[in-house]
């Protein structure tokens, strides 16, 4: 174990891959100066400007080349600098490499992963802010990774590096330099397993990504109330640990999703009614969600904030579920 | 089918301006090969007319010359990226009509199981990646398949064959542009048949098009009539062998005509029928048979190349006719290895 920040984890990862198999190269903007955050710094001097590419602002070439790429034999690292950018490149992700495999009956895979950083992150309002994992859960074809801590960042890049399928990985801007233990080991996790951050009684969190993080600082101040809340960090979105979620809504009859992306039409809502056909009669409150409300993110602190989920939203909707169950 | 010359029509193309060194076994395959495409398409044309033909087609009816020269002079590991208009090339390419025809009809056994349809068609087993529904959206991808090739050190190439529509879209300036930055092995051909869907390309074009286009990126571009095989072979030819020796991108623009609508079940009245009628007098195949019998080929072996193609594509699209439907489980197929689509299933 080495603890490192989830930028440095990811950037082990990817460093592993690379070293294990020369078909895997990185290409986006940026990269030969270790990228706008820092998560390449180091590697062009290791793999050359080859295979640490530079990229024009194009993020649709950046896209389009890499399914070509993918398919003509080698396992690109699609870096697309800001989630909100990879909206430039929408057809190649969409119409392309989730569709490829499908639509020419099984004659190729698109292995290749996407690295969108998202999330709020110091007044960088409307453009440079968006969290949008739940669109891509829509796609068939793509794989949704949400990581929330640097050990995760390891294995499931690791895992999307080796995945047939194109993986849309989603690191969140603002746990770039969050510590934790990583281990050494070469670390394959997989996709579609959750993790129980907490252990509880009384009602079940769901979450990922960053907003984890949020969900972890509710249930300590729930515990201070007497509410045993467990947290799961689905980790994936597409596929997700369906299981996790019913075996601990069985145990605690309360489920509540905070996510950071907006509400309607989020993955929550998702989550929310997957439990609802499934586990009606084991809920003992209506299933409930915190996240953004429908607005673009701000650039004034006071204002970015407002939209916001806090740990004390998270206490108080669990709270009114706890006093108002059954 | 042997060659056979005509003697006395020999001494004619002896004496005539036809260059002494041309290979006429060459432009016999290519005769041979647009006859087969024309065939494929009318094939095509009239499953369409039976109401077999399940979703839109686009006919290359008037653009053989520039399938089979540019396709004919690809290797069999050489990539090819084409369009919705695409099946000349993908024949040319080298996939089996048959197969071809089956997807047409989104039949079993179709080259994408029935699940692209004409718009999708590929064969990845001679370096066909793919036609695209997307117009331009092919560009990005044959710039990152030679993007691949260069990674990984092969002497093939890529090709991408776009309309004039295409140069409107993004991925043409980003395509070419990447191509000519990473010096990548790619030959982009773009065919200028006039339309972009049923408007007339130039109204909705600014500038000169697509060569001045390519040339401002630096790339190297040259233009051709596009129903000359001749013209076009050669210019392909000697292009492949400049980028195959390293010297990156190149870009040809090719003057042609669709002689049909924009789809298969499209009149094109928006179009004079002078206009049309003039683009006849110009057909690649005329032009070329005419190229072939002043050189002494027999005219009942040029014949023959028609009727031959005519049978082969009846043939296969009666064998299409009687193949059943896919097998069902197939819908759930080939979506993803991570998570099942059949636990959302109703």
């Amino acid at each position: 174990m080495t603890v490192m920040t989830y930028a440095d984890a990811a950037k082990a990862a990817l460093a592993e891959e690379m070293r294990r198999d020369p078909l895997v190269w990185a290409v986006g903007e940026d990269l030969g100066r270790g990228g706008v955050f820092g998560q390449y710094k180091g590697l062009v001097e290791e793999f050359g400007s080859e295979r640490i590419s530079d990229a024009p602002i194009s993020e649709a070439a950046i896209m389009g080349a890499s399914v070509g790429a993918a398919m003509a034999g080698t396992r690109p690292v699609v870096e697309m600098r800001f989630a909100d950018f990879a909206l430039c490149a929408v057809d190649e992700l969409v119409n392309q490499a989730a569709k490829a495999r499908y639509m020419l009956g099984g004659q190729t895979n698109v292995p290749m992963v996407i690295r969108e950083p998202m999330g709020i992150w110091r007044s960088s309002a409307a453009q440079h802010s968006q969290s949008l994992e739940s669109w891509y859960t829509h796609i068939p074809g793509l794989v949704v990774v949400v990581p929330s801590t640097p050990a995760d960042n390891k294995g499931l890049l690791k895992s999307a590096i080796r995945s047939d399928d194109p993986v849309v990985y989603l690191e969140h801007k603002n746990i770039w330099g969050i510590k934790g233990e990583v281990p050494d080991e070469d670390i394959l996790l997989p996709f579609g397993k959750a993790r129980i951050e907490r252990e509880g009684a009384d009602i079940s969190i769901v979450s990922w990504s960053a907003q984890l993080h949020v969900a972890s600082e509710a249930a300590e101040n729930l515990q201070t109330k007497g509410i045993s809340a467990e947290v799961i960090d689905l980790r994936t979105l597409w596929p997700w640990d369906k299981e996790a979620v019913f075996s601990s809504v069985e145990k605690t009859g309360r489920l509540l999703v905070t996510h950071e992306s907006v509400s309607v039409g989020g993955f929550g809502a998702e989550i929310a009614a997957t439990v609802s056909e499934h586990m009606f009669k084991a809920l003992k409150h209506p299933v409930r969600r915190c996240a953004a409300p429908r607005v673009p993110i701000s650039y004034a602190p006071p204002l970015e904030d407002m939209i916001r989920v806090t740990a004390t939203n998270i206490v108080d909707v669990a709270t009114i579920m706890m006093d108002s169950g059954n | 089918m042997v060659l056979r010359y005509d003697v006395i029509a020999k001494e004619i193309f002896l004496s005539s301006s036809i260059p002494l060194n041309l290979d006429i076994e060459r432009y016999f395959n290519h005769h041979k090969m647009m006859n087969r495409i024309r065939a494929f398409e009318e094939t095509a044309a009239t499953a369409n007319a039976d109401g077999l033909v399940l979703g839109a087609i686009h006919l290359s009816i008037g653009q053989e010359a520039i399938a089979s020269g540019v396709c004919q002079n690809l290797e069999k590991d050489d990539f090819l990226l084409s369009t919705h208009r695409g099946h000349g090339h993908t024949l040319a390419k080298g996939a089996n009509p048959q197969s071809m025809m089956l997807e047409l009809l989104g039949r079993r056994g179709g080259i994408c199981k029935g699940k692209g349809g004409s718009m999708h068609i590929a064969d990845f087993s001679v370096g066909m990646l793919g036609a695209n529904g997307v117009v331009s959206a092919n560009i990005n991808i044959a710039s990152g398949a030679a993007h691949a090739i260069k990674l990984k050190g092969g002497n093939n190439i890529s090709c991408c064959i776009f309309g004039d529509g295409a140069i409107n879209r993004g991925p043409f300036l980003e395509g070419l542009n990447w191509a000519g930055v990473f010096k990548l092995p790619v030959l982009f051909v773009c065919e200028k048949n006039g339309f972009a869907s049923t408007t007339v390309t130039e109204a909705m074009t600014s500038g000169e098009g697509g060569k001045q286009r390519a040339q401002s990126l630096g790339i190297p571009a040259e233009e051709v009539d596009g129903n000359d095989i001749v013209e076009v072979d050669e210019c392909v030819r000697q292009n492949i062998e400049e980028i195959r020796s390293g010297g990156g991108p190149r870009f040809i623009l090719c003057n042609t005509y669709r002689l049909h609508g924009h789809t298969a079940s499209d009149p094109a009245l928006y179009r004079e029928q002078k206009d049309v009628d003039e683009a006849w007098r110009n057909d690649p195949i005329s032009k070329c048979r005419d190229l072939l019998k002043n050189a002494g080929v027999l005219d009942e072996d040029l014949e023959g190349h028609q009727t031959d193609a005519l049978s082969e594509m009846r043939a296969i699209y009666d064998e299409a006719k009687q193949a059943p439907w896919p097998e069902l489980q197939l819908a759930y197929e080939d979506v993803q290895d991570s998570g099942d689509p059949r636990e959302e299933a109703f």
